[in-house]
Parts: C-alpha cells; sequence; structure tokens
C-alpha cells in the first residue's frame, strides 16, 4: 500500500494529534492544526481518530495511489478531483491504483486514507515536528517523488470499501452532516477567556480587541498565527518570566501585534498573555489564509468546557453512527 | 514571601500560589510568591509528584522557573476537580534537600566557525576571547527549566563580566549545539533555529535526540559545566546517533 507524491505543494506534512506529554521536556504538541477536520476525515474512512493523515497548506497538490484505497478530504474551501472528476470534500471516495488525486485549492486540508500513514511513531506521535526535524516523514514537510506507506486499513474500513464497489460508486453515501461542521468563514468570530495580562491592556487597546477586526499576517505558520491591523498596548510593560502556554494563547510581543499559538507553538512563552482562544474556535483560525479577517468575543470557561463536550458528543454519535451502519450483517455493509 | 511553618513535631509548610486559568484546557500554578531558596525544588517535588499521581485527564505538563502548567482534558477532569487536586498536592508538598549532584559536562570548541561572535562578546567587554573562554568554563550553571525548543535549558549563573546584550538582527538559522549567550543567560541550542544570542561555541553533544531515552540530556535542576576542547577532539566526544 503506497502512495506517491507527484507535487508537494506549500507544506504538506503528516500529522496526527501531537504529542501532548513530552512537554516537560519543551517537545511542542505539533499535530493537526485542525483537530476537528482530521478526526472527521479519519471517521469518514474508518480510521482510528489519531491515525496519521496528510495536512496541507492551500493547494498544489497531487498524490497518485500504488493501491485502491479510501480516502477523505475535509477543510474549508477544498477544490479537488481525481484522474480530473471533481470530488466533494467531507465524504469518503475510493481511488483505484494508479489514479492522481490533485488537490487545487484549499486553506488547510486534512486528506485521511484508510488505515493511515505508515510512519513510525515518535515520542508516541506519527506527527512531524517540523522545528526539531523528527517525526512524520523522515521530520519534514513532503517533497516531489516521496513515496508513501500505509498501514492495513481497519476491518470497518475494508467494509466501507466493499460497500462503496457493491454500490458501484466512487463518492461514498456518508459524509459528515453540516452541523458537525466548524463554522468556517473567512471572518470568523473567536471566542476567547481573559488572559492573565488582559487587565493591563490600555482602554483604547481593550476596545479594539473587542470591536474591531484583525487581519491574518502572510507570515502565519503552524506555530502562530500573526494579526494585524491594529497595535494593541499595555498601561504599564511588566516583567515575564517563561511559563506555559497552550494552543490559543492570544500573545502580546513588545511590537503590539497579536500573536496566536497553534499547533508547533513553543512549550513556553514570555510574552503579555491578553487570552487564550477557545478549543472549539481553533479549527476557525487554522482554516484562515493571509488577508482573512478575524474578531474576538469574550466568553467564560464554563461556556468554553460546555461547547467542547458539546462537540465531542456530536463526534461520539457520527462514529456510533457509522459504526452501526456498517456492523456485522446490517444491511448498509453489503 | 517565606513559608509559614508550624510549631509541631513535624514541619507543615504552606505554600503561597495562585492558580490561573490558560483558556478551558489549561491551568498554571502560579509559585511568584515562593521564596527564593525554595522554588526550585518546590517545582520539583511537584513535578515528581504529579508524575507520580498521573491523575486521569492531565494531558501535559510543563515546570517553569516560577510557575508550573498543567495541560487537561475537561471531558475527563473538571476545572473544579482540578483545582481540588492542587490544593491537596500543595498542602502536602514537602521539599527535601537534594544531595549535591555532579554537574554534567558539555565539551566546547570555542570561537572560529563554531563561534562567530566570541570576538564581539570579548570586544564588548574590552578583554580577550582567552578570558571570555577561562570566565564561561569556570562557571556551574543550573538548569532553570528547559522550553523554547526541545531539550533548550534555560542555564542560570553567567558571570556577570560576561552578560552581554543580543544580537540587533537574529539569524535566521543557528546551527545544532550551539552555546550562546543573550543578556544575562547562557544556552545550548538543540536543534538549528532561528536565535538572537550571541554565539561563542559548539558542542557535539546531541542535547535533544528524540530516540535516545530520555531524549533531553538536561533536566531541570541539573548542574551543568562547560569544557574547552580543541576542533580535532570534536569527534571524539560526539554522540551516537
Amino acid at each position: 500500500m503506497s502512495l506517491t507524491v507527484r507535487q508537494a505543494g506549500i507544506q504538506t506534512t503528516v500529522q496526527d494529534l501531537g504529542r501532548p506529554m513530552w512537554q516537560h521536556i519543551g517537545v511542542p504538541v505539533g499535530g493537526a492544526m485542525d483537530t476537528a477536520a482530521h478526526r472527521i476525515a479519519n471517521l469518514l474512512v474508518g480510521n482510528d481518530a489519531d491515525a496519521a493523515a496528510l495536512e496541507c497548506a492551500l493547494g498544489g497538490v497531487a498524490l497518485q495511489f500504488g493501491h485502491a484505497a479510501l480516502v477523505a478530504l475535509t477543510g474549508r474551501d477544498i477544490s479537488a478531483s481525481l484522474d480530473g472528476t471533481p470530488l466533494p470534500a467531507w465524504h469518503a471516495f475510493a481511488a483505484q491504483r494508479g489514479e492522481l488525486l490533485v488537490l487545487h485549492a484549499g486553506c488547510r486540508t486534512t486528506i485521511a486514507i484508510a488505515g493511515g500513514i505508515d510512519v513510525p511513531a515518535v515520542l508516541d506521535s506519527r506527527g512531524t515536528s517540523l522545528r526539531a526535524g523528527f517525526g512524520g516523514f523522515h521530520g519534514r514537510a513532503l517533497r516531489r517523488d516521496d513515496v508513501l506507506m500505509l498501514r492495513s486499513p481497519t476491518v470497518l474500513a475494508d467494509r466501507m470499501r466493499a460497500a462503496l464497489d457493491a454500490q458501484h460508486r466512487i463518492v461514498a453515501d456518508w459524509g459528515a452532516s453540516p452541523s458537525l461542521l466548524p463554522p468556517y468563514s473567512a471572518a470568523p468570530t473567536l471566542r476567547f477567556i481573559e488572559g492573565p495580562e488582559y487587565h493591563l491592556l490600555t482602554d483604547a487597546s481593550r476596545i479594539l480587541l473587542l470591536g474591531d477586526t484583525f487581519r491574518v499576517a502572510p507570515d502565519s505558520d503552524r506555530m502562530g498565527c500573526r494579526l494585524n491591523g491594529h497595535t494593541l498596548s499595555l498601561v504599564t510593560s511588566r516583567e515575564m518570566t517563561s511559563s506555559g502556554v497552550t494552543a490559543g494563547t492570544i500573545q502580546l510581543p513588545p511590537g503590539g501585534a497579536p500573536i496566536v499559538l497553534m499547533a508547533d507553538r513553543q512549550t513556553t512563552g514570555g510574552y503579555p498573555r491578553l487570552g487564550d482562544v477557545i478549543s472549539v474556535d481553533l479549527p476557525l483560525l487554522a482554516q484562515l489564509r493571509p488577508g482573512d479577517v478575524v474578531r474576538f468575543a469574550p466568553t467564560t470557561i464554563a461556556d468554553a468546557q460546555a461547547a467542547l463536550r458539546a462537540r465531542e458528543a456530536d463526534l461520539r454519535r457520527a462514529a456510533h453512527a457509522i459504526a452501526l451502519r456498517f456492523a456485522d450483517g446490517a444491511a448498509g455493509a453489503r | 514571601m517565606a513559608p509559614r511553618q508550624t510549631n509541631a513535631a513535624y514541619c507543615r509548610v504552606v505554600w503561597p500560589y495562585s492558580l490561573v486559568p490558560l483558556g478551558e484546557r489549561a491551568l498554571t500554578i502560579d509559585l511568584a510568591a515562593v521564596d527564593r531558596g525554595s522554588m526550585r525544588a518546590l517545582i520539583h517535588s511537584l513535578d515528581v509528584r504529579l508524575q507520580h499521581d498521573a491523575l486521569l485527564g492531565i494531558t501535559g505538563r510543563v515546570p517553569a522557573i516560577q510557575a508550573y502548567t498543567l495541560h487537561y482534558e475537561p471531558a475527563q477532569l473538571s476545572a473544579n476537580a482540578l483545582e481540588a487536586y492542587i490544593a491537596s498536592v500543595m498542602a502536602s508538598l514537602a521539599i527535601r534537600s537534594e544531595s549535591p549532584r555532579d554537574p554534567i559536562i558539555i565539551p566546547v570548541c570555542y570561537g572560529g566557525e563554531f563561534g562567530p561572535d566570541l570576538d564581539v562578546v570579548a570586544n564588548t567587554h574590552r578583554t580577550t576571547a582567552e578570558v571570555i573562554v577561562t570566565a564561561h568554563t569556570a562557571g556551574t550553571y543550573t538548569v532553570a527549566m528547559i522550553g523554547f525548543l526541545p531539550g533548550f535549558p534555560y542555564l542560570e549563573g553567567l558571570a556577570p563580566a560576561l552578560h552581554t546584550p543580543r544580537r540587533a538582527a537574529p539569524r535566521t538559522s543557528v546551527p545544532a549545539g550551539s552555546v550562546g549567550i543573550g543578556g544575562g543567560s547562557t544556552g545550548v541550542y538543540p536543534c538549528a533555529s532561528p536565535g538572537g544570542w550571541q554565539l561563542i561555541g559548539r558542542t557535539p553533544r546531541a542535547l535533544f535526540d528524540a530516540r535516545r531515552t530520555p531524549p533531553a540530556l538536561l533536566a531541570p535542576g541539573d548542574l551543568v559545566r562547560f569544557v574547552a576542547i580543541a576542533p580535532e577532539d570534536w569527534a571524539a566526544h560526539e554522540d551516537a546517533t
């Protein structure tokens, strides 16, 4: 089972759900930027949620299948085709040996393939740690002519594949319901919880943060989403010593342009922390392109945890529905 | 503020701390009010205890210089339960005076292509490269925390005579193993990275290797000494990969 990279795109990496348990020795958590898209893509092809998949920044990616495979694409504004036939996102599809999958455009697209990408787990994860150069495919982004191996599909994936073949379909009639998808937009409102230095913002800066839009800067990457459009300032500079930060932490470096930390962030940071974007809204941020805009809206820990629980329940229900449909002897499995 | 102690037969210490949420999935225990003399041992005890307890729902630990951050999964561990757990840990946390450890020796090729800023540092202090190397190798340093990069040690103990401002323009790529001075700190880059510190040398030792156990050469509390080696001895000190 293999896959050959014909065009690597801007930055295509192998990712899973990261390695949070190694932060005490400075190892970035890493993993998928949009964990919702990653988990749903894996669900659609019968993989475990943390199976390794590909994450592609923007478009220009072409992959050729060495064997028949069950595949799903998830993310925002995806334009893709299989040997020239347009493909819908958020649905599984069957690729035949030799066929070429082209991702023409997207924001941050997950390509999940039944079985998952077969790379060695390093520090409990198959995800690529780009800065430290380990994990994923030889610790780096994919290049043209790289050949990726795939792990064996699950029993569930085999049943899905058999169901597609029996129906003579390429694109599956199962997919993620719209209510399961994060509400992607080119101008999302990100809910955040006030951080330890939030109260140090000047009145003018607080009004800007809560009332105005910020633009995603071109030098944003997997470490952080850099925002410009407004310069924020604090009433007093505070002596900071480095301590733990998290995905979503809104840092304010001396220049006054906020940065929201993302998957490949450092484990510790020493800049003032204005707040933390809540977990369920991070996929919205992960799917922004340079020039897209965001707004911020305050929320509470209790509401953020309730939103997280609701999303987990939705994902569990979706996994359950798929498991039921393809259960031993179920009609959908034939 | 010094810890309050009772006159009981055993000493019960009340450690001052405050809890600072970082969003809905992380919590920082701010220990800035703990007296300097107990800080490192306290954070070490806390780390040992949290690692030992391995409470379900705690997904990551980040010990720092005067804070300790816990990442958690609210579906498995409620914020209230986590706060209660931290309170119980803090109430029963004892620190032991640690027996002195042997310093870990880091061999360094100073100057030349290994340390392109050695002369800059010497000029800053109106002295020679030899004096800088002698001063840097004379010190014993303590690992205050690991962060910034995998296995990157924040080292305390740099002689004031070596404090040097960072470069005005950071380098886009600093080679792995580079030994630098940034303001009042010294440290070693475990992997190639952009960086603004003045580079005075480079070590052949691997400060981080994801496939080694443990992956990081240094841990908080470790003592470190630098030893000057000649370029021709580089290979003899290299870690097997």
